[in-house]
């Protein structure tokens, strides 16, 4: 193949990356922008998403899209329900307390990971797609799964936009997220706002998951890397920007596939670490923030 | 000597007469357990210097572990150094990379700071398994029995191996009870309490936190490279995420904060582990519920909790 082609694929295999990566990079941002609490066990919740895809498509009998979209909802209520329990029984009882949640948060990393070893096992297993569609371009085809899973992201993406920007939802989040104190006097219960945020935050983890388990496996461990991918997302987009972290994801999606494709895909998470460390450094802000975290 | 000062070395002393003594009495299992168990104190004492003392959440003390395992390991399995000087340059390049590493990260406070320490040991943990030809990767190093030989000591018989153990664990929990009662000490717990109040005071913050990090991986750097000789393994999992939670529990465990406190807590938490391996499978939920219960109901952990109780002159 020639290189033009080749770096279609690569662009086109990092687009791939870059849509699921916002979603869940979004969700650790909506919980850190609103909550202020870096949640450790994110990439646990992508984890039990898959997991549960998993579970639910072989449950369910008949054709895959059956069992997929079924996955599609059930999956990210599950774990949704999982983080608000996590939400009101662990972080609310610490009082949002930085240092102690990200504590408890690498706690709950181990729960959740030795919960999914001990009921599913150690094995990776694919979850079939729900349709099988190849697209031929002129140099080479395609799956036409891929890029449903861009324009699902697309569409979800855009739906949370919606509901921060437009809704009476977004408004009580941005409104307890500038002042808590005063969100309170005006009677928003900010509790429940809070369980609702960080259950959001697990369920676009979830969401993300199930899109990418027909085409990478679910697996017990497979949360490290989406935990360290959305902290270098939303860390380079500006801590709280949700248009940065947007921004970033496709940065850092795209830069991965073409770095893995022409050279490796560790040296790719060794130079966006290093980046990511370094833009905390000397720029605090991130690329696009404006104010300090 | 005062009284306080006569009951805190009376303390320490006896705890490492205990352990001296602990070789004669105990099984070649719990023995061996347990040079290990000081080696990862040495790790978490480290670990402690920098979190307990100085209040720097660090989640990238692997990055210092790793190198001196590394550090140590790679010059012995490839350059053919000695033992004792590859343990002097595994030390050196735990302090190194803490130098490094905190030239930049001490420009960020709070949770940037943990996560550019998460970062570069993350970094730092990628490019071992990049350069798998030099690092055997996963798989690791076997370092050669002839190549652990310390000044004529064969570390791989086992009492040897512990007192080698014991060796470097009172040295460090000397160093560490002299350096926290020291005017140094004091000032790095002014910069936990109060950074502000001590930069008025005429302290150099950056200053006085880069030293402190710089001991803590000194040690980190000590216990990794001595990890490697005393059981012959070098490997890249020593080096991952794991590595920089570890010391963390252990501190929170015994007391962030106090001298023996992350021995204690290293003690525990490797017993707790052992016991409930022989229950359950299910050693991370072990870890888990540890972290949560630890930061729900006894933040302050057990020797800090006692310090709180009563024991105020505990160091």
């Amino acid at each position: 193949m020639d290189f033009g082609p080749f770096l279609l694929l690569a662009l086109m295999e990092g687009l791939v990356t870059a849509a699921v990566l916002a979603l869940t990079a979004v969700g650790l941002a909506l919980v850190f922008g609103v909550m202020r609490v870096v949640n450790v066990a994110h990439g646990e919740f992508f984890m039990l998403g898959a997991v549960a895809a998993w579970f639910v498509t072989t449950w369910i009998p008949g054709p895959p899209a059956l069992g997929f979209i079924a996955a599609l909802v059930l999956c990210p209520l599950l774990v949704a329900s999982v983080a608000a329990l996590a939400d009101t029984l662990v972080l609310k009882r610490l009082n949002y307390d930085p240092d102690a949640t990200i504590v408890a948060t690498i706690g709950l990393l181990y729960i959740l990971q030795q919960a999914a070893l001990s009921l599913y096992g150690p094995d990776a297993r694919p979850v079939e797609a729900p349709f099988t569609l190849r697209v031929q371009f002129p140099w080479f085809g395609y799956s036409g799964y891929k890029l449903a899973v861009i324009a699902a992201a697309a569409v979800i993406l855009a739906g949370v936009w919606l509901l921060l920007a437009r809704t009476k939802i977004g408004l009580v989040m941005r409104a307890t997220q500038i002042d808590r104190e005063t969100a309170r006097a005006f009677g928003i219960n900010v509790d429940r706002v809070y369980a609702g945020v960080f259950a959001l935050g697990a369920g676009l983890a979830a969401v993300a998951a199930v899109l990418i388990v027909p085409i990478q496996q679910a697996h017990y461990l497979m949360g490290h890397d989406p935990l360290l991918l959305s902290f270098i997302v939303v860390i380079i987009g500006g801590l709280g920007s949700l248009r940065g972290t947007l921004v970033a994801a496709l940065l850092i999606g795209l830069s991965d596939g073409v770095i893995s494709v022409f050279f490796s895909p560790t040296l790719a998470k060794i130079l966006a670490t290093l980046f990511v460390a370094l833009v905390l450094v000397f720029r605090p802000q991130g690329l696009m923030g404006r104010r300090t975290a | 000597m005062s009284g306080t000062a006569t009951k805190v070395w009376a303390l320490h002393l006896g705890v490492l007469a205990a352990l001296l003594a602990a070789q004669a009495v105990l099984p070649a299992y719990h023995a061996g357990n347990l040079a290990r168990i000081m080696v990862l104190a040495v790790y978490a004492m480290g670990f402690n210097i920098a979190f307990g003392y100085t209040g720097l959440l660090s989640l990238g003390h692997a990055l210092f572990f790793g190198a001196g395992l590394y550090g140590m390991g790679m010059l012995v399995a490839l350059a053919g150094w000695g033992a004792g000087a590859a343990l002097v340059a595994g030390i050196a390049a735990g302090g190194a990379m803490a130098l490094a590493v905190g030239l930049l990260a001490l420009r960020t406070a709070g949770v940037s700071f943990m996560i550019v320490t998460l970062m570069f040991a993350q970094a730092g943990y990628l490019t071992i398994l990049y350069y798998t030809p030099y690092t055997r990767g996963e798989e690791g190093i076997v370092i050669d029995r002839a190549a652990r030989v310390l000044l004529g000591f064969d570390l791989s018989q086992d009492t040897i191996r512990y007192c080698a153990a014991f060796a470097l664990f009172a040295v460090a929990l000397l160093a560490k009870l002299v350096l926290v009662r020291s005017s140094f000490g004091r000032v790095m717990v002014a910069m936990r309490e109060n950074e502000e109040r001590s930069r008025m005071l005429g302290y150099d913050p950056f200053r006085i936190k880069l030293a402190a990090l710089v001991v803590s991986g000194l040690y980190a750097g000590a216990a990794g490279a001595a990890y490697g000789l005393l059981f012959g393994y070098v490997g890249a999992s020593f080096a991952s995420i794991q590595y920089s939670i570890l010391p963390l529990l252990y501190v929170l465990l015994g007391g962030a904060g106090t001298v023996l406190g992350p021995f204690l807590g290293a003690a525990l938490m490797f017993y707790l582990i052992d016991l409930a391996g022989g229950i359950t499978t299910a050693h991370l939920l072990v870890v888990g519920v540890a972290l949560l219960v630890l930061v729900l109901f006894a933040p302050k952990g057990i020797l800090g909790a006692l310090r709180d109780r009563g024991l105020k002159w505990l160091p």
